[in-house]
Formats: structure tokens, sequence, C-alpha cells
């Protein structure tokens, strides 16, 4: 579950986000949309906690998040996944590596990490590429590492920052019906995009995001129009 | 224990990954801890002076004109008697302080044989209860007739702990100095890995590893570094002193009357300090590298 409760971020002078209020439900599948510069890319910093409101509350599984203090937000951040664009994934190490390397991080005992990581890397479906180098990987394949990866700590929320935005079409919609897969076993998804097209397939509930505030919030299309009209 | 083998292998395996900076890190530290190692062995060896002295020399020295005559210095020595803390006073000649002064130059005492007139004065041996007492007998002595000057170690105590005093002051304004640029050093080379690595940090700051989980290798980088340097200017340290007592051991025996403190002790506590200061400031040297990339 998260919660926005009249939300203001400034960066100095620049208003980032300007009294955002939204309620996503535990389970959903969420599209954030609008234009480069709306303040996409700050709901989620303050769903992660990189950035701290300046004004309202953000509430995430039941835990205050502006009110974490340093030493919590490790706690807090294991219960949520995260999937850039740029899948970062560490060159030097294989597939199996880099997705173990976030269990180990959390201290998590060679058994576990032995059990989990090839039972993640069969939900994404890229088993047979464990022992390869991300660079030996397609660009696909190499985002369904990324979301093995996010995924391998079990959390409650998985935010996907564009992670179609360097895929062809084809490709991208197979991570798009992976999304929905994970969605479907009550992981919630909250997905920033561009892409027109996946959104108006896919026919989630989609919020829209302009100059700071939220211009539209329901279920469906990518309000193209209308995002024009308040830019 | 499983993390800090973790990290032990981790922290290792960067420190070879730049040999190059981490040497140079290594040697310029390591030479800094030799110099602080000097001053260390320089303070120690005059206090073990100081106190050789201020045990051993309780006497006030009173020097007697040349025109003294037999019956002053009798009335000199009734006179010097009575005063407080005044255990024994003795006549000492022109001759037999020659041949004391001899004694002391050992080996090139016959030097002292081409000086023709002896130049040196006769003198009253006052010996004191303690050193306390001798302020007080050497101006009463300075006072009277026929003598000429007076000299007491509690001078020499107090130019002893002078010296010390003040190459303890220069020891630790250098080793402040030093910990800086040795901290700026390590916080340098750990940097590097740190910035090789900073897209792993960034990557395990939101997978929700902690701080100190993140920091482990870097600091145990660092930790390397100093310790490393430690062990080196010990052994430095060793065999330098081991040398310098073998070549002039003998020679400030003479000319102090102190033994120098010996080897395994100066190696031991050298080694102890240098460690000490070597793991604080790779820690420290490490937390300062790290501080910028931690905030995500």
């Amino acid at each position: 579950m998260i919660d926005f409760n009249h939300v203001t971020k400034d960066y100095d002078e620049n208003n980032a986000l300007d009294d955002v209020s939204v309620h996503i439900d535990d389970g959903e599948f969420i599209f954030i949309v609008g234009p480069s510069g709306a303040g996409k890319s700050t709901f989620i910093k303050l769903i992660l906690r990189e950035v701290s409101p300046t004004k309202g509350s953000i509430v995430v599984n039941g835990k205050t998040v502006n009110e974490l203090s340093n030493r919590e937000i490790p706690e807090y951040r294991r219960g949520l996944g995260i999937v850039f664009q740029d899948c970062r994934l560490l060159p030097k190490k294989t597939i199996y590596e880099n997705i173990a390397f976030a269990m180990e991080a959390l201290h998590k005992t060679p058994k576990q990490i032995k059990r989990q990581v090839p039972l993640v890397l069969s939900i994404v479906g890229i088993s047979d590429k464990a022992d390869r180098y991300p660079e030996e990987l397609s660009g696909g394949e190499q985002q369904r590492a990324a979301i093995a990866r996010a995924l391998v700590n079990v959390p409650s929320i998985l935010i996907a920052d564009e992670p179609t935005g360097n895929l062809d079409p084809e490709t991208a919609n197979g991570i798009m019906k992976l999304l929905e897969e994970i969605n479907n076993r009550v992981t919630t998804v909250v997905m920033v995009t561009h892409a027109k097209d996946i959104v108006d397939k896919m026919n989630k509930r989609v919020i829209v995001i302009d100059d700071g505030r939220i211009v539209s919030d329901k279920k469906g299309k990518y309000d193209h129009v209308e995002v024009m009209q308040n830019a | 224990m499983r993390s800090f083998m973790y990290n032990l292998k981790q922290g290792s395996r960067q420190l070879w990954r730049n040999k190059g900076t981490s040497l140079t890190a290594i040697l310029l530290i390591t030479s800094m801890l030799v110099l602080v190692g000097v001053c260390f062995i320089i303070t120690t060896n005059l206090n073990l002076f100081t106190e050789v002295v201020k045990q051993d020399y309780n006497e006030v020295e009173v020097f007697l004109l040349d025109d003294v005559t037999y019956d002053d210095v009798v009335l000199l020595m009734q006179k010097v008697e009575k005063q407080d803390g005044v255990v024994s006073v003795s006549y000492r000649s022109k001759k037999v302080a020659l041949d004391i002064l001899k004694e002391r130059w050992g080996n090139n005492g016959y030097l002292l044989d081409t000086l023709g007139d002896n130049p040196l004065p006769q003198s009253l041996v006052v010996t004191v209860e303690s050193l306390d007492y001798s302020a007080g007998v050497a101006e009463y002595c300075g006072k009277l007739p026929h003598t000429d000057d007076v000299q007491y170690y509690q001078q020499t105590v107090e130019v002893l702990n002078t010296v010390t005093n003040s190459v303890q002051k220069v020891a630790l304004i250098m080793m402040a100095f030093f910990v800086l640029i040795s901290i700026f050093l390590i916080s340098n080379t750990v940097k590097l890995t740190v910035m090789a690595r900073s897209e792993e940090i960034q990557i395990m700051k939101y997978i929700g590893a902690t701080n100190w989980f993140i920091r482990g290798p870097f600091m145990m980088e660092g930790v390397l570094i100093g310790i490393i340097a430690a062990i080196l200017a010990t052994l430095f340290i060793g065999v330098g002193y081991y040398e310098f007592q073998l070549v002039y051991g003998k020679m400030i025996m003479s000319v102090v009357q102190s033994a120098l403190v010996p080897n395994s002790i100066m190696i031991l506590n050298s080694g102890i300090i240098f460690l000490a200061i070597g793991v604080s400031i790779g820690a420290w040297g490490s937390l300062v590298s790290m501080k910028r990339f931690l905030k995500v």
C-alpha cells in the first residue's frame, strides 16, 4: 500500500511535486506517465526515500516514510524492488552472481541463496543464462535479470522506472507480460513509462503527472490529449 | 565472522587491484610512522637518562678559586656540613678531577694528556639526601667566599626535562600533521575503489544494504594499508635502532653513563603504537572517502 497525503516537494526554487495525494492498494498495477520533468522521477524517489517531501506525508506498507531515520531506511527499502531503465547489472559478475549479490548484501545464508536465485531466474525465464555475463545477454534478457534481482528478496512493491525504454516493441511486450505475471502473484507494481502503446494495451490504472500535479487518475488509456492541454 | 571474512577478502582484492596507489600510500605512511618512531625513541631514551641522573647524582659540586688555602677549605667544609640535607662533604683536588674526566672519556682519555697545565678547578663534592635539597645547598654554597661556581644535577635534570618536553611537543605536532596527511592519502586510495564500484554501492543502497555492510570492504582496504605500513615501519625502526645501538651504544653509555632502552622493548612498544595509528587512520581515511557515495 502506498499513500501520498498532500505531498509537496520543492528543489530549491523549483516545484517538483505540488500537493499530490494518491492511494495505491496492495496488488495494484499502476502506470505513472507524463512528460519529462513533470515529477515522475520525484514521485519514485519519494517512495524510495531518496528524497524527503517538503510538505505532506507518505505511508508505504504501514510505515510513514518521511519520518524514517537514516538507520531505518535500509530495512524499509528491503520491502521494495526496483528496476531501472538501464538494468544496472554489474558487468564483472555473472547473472547468477548479480542476483546472489542482492541477497548477500542483506546477509542471507548461502543455503537461502542457493534455493532462491534459481527460483527467480526461472520466474523471469532465463534459467539457462545463469552463468553468462550481462554483456552476453540481449537487452530483454538483461532486463529480465534486473527484474529477477529486484524480486529475489521478495518485495511487496516492485518499482519499474522505464523498464522498456531501451527495448524494441516485441521484447517490451515480453517484459510487460512478465510484470503482469509478477503482479498476479500479489506484488504491487508501479511502473513509470513514456510508452503510450504499452499503457493502452495493458488497460491498467494510469496516473498522469504534469507540472508537479496529478492531472488524471483512472483506469484505461494514456490520455495524451489531456496531458498536452495541461502542459 | 562470516562478514569479517567477506570484508577481508573483498578488501585485500581491492588493495591488489590498485597496487600502484596502494603501494605509494603504504610507503609514504611507513616513512611518516618511522619519523614518529624516531621521536618516540628519542623521548623514551631522554626519559630514561633523566631517571638515571635523578637516581645517581644527588651531588652538588662547588668549584673553588685557585687561590684558596687549606684552612679556607676546612672552614668551608665545616660550614657546608651543617646545612640541611647535607650527608657528606669531600674535597676533590685538581688531579682527581682530571682522573675522573679521563675515565669518563674512556678510550679517548689520552687526549687529555696533552693538556699541560691542569685547567680543572678543585672542588667540594657535597652529597645531599635527595635532589630536592640540592637547589638550597647550591645557593648557600654559591654565597660563600672562595667559591667560583656551583654545579648540581638539578640543573641537568631540568635541562633534560626541557629537552624531553620540547621533543615530545615536536613529536605531537608532527603526529597531528602526519595523521591528517595519512588520512588524506588513504582516503584518496580508497576513493579510487569506491568510484570504480560506485554503481555497486548504489545498487546495494537501493536493495537495502546497511551502510556498515557497504563500508566494510572499503574500511578493510584502508585498515590493511595502515597495518602493512605499521609492520614495515616496525621493521625499519627495529633494524635501525639495533644498528644504532651497535655503533653508538657504548659511546652514549660512556658520555651520559646510562644504557639505551633495550631493542626488544622499543620494537614491541613502537609496533603497538604504529598498529594503533595505522588501523585508526586506515578506518578513518576510508570513512572520509565514502561519505559522499553513501548519500542515496
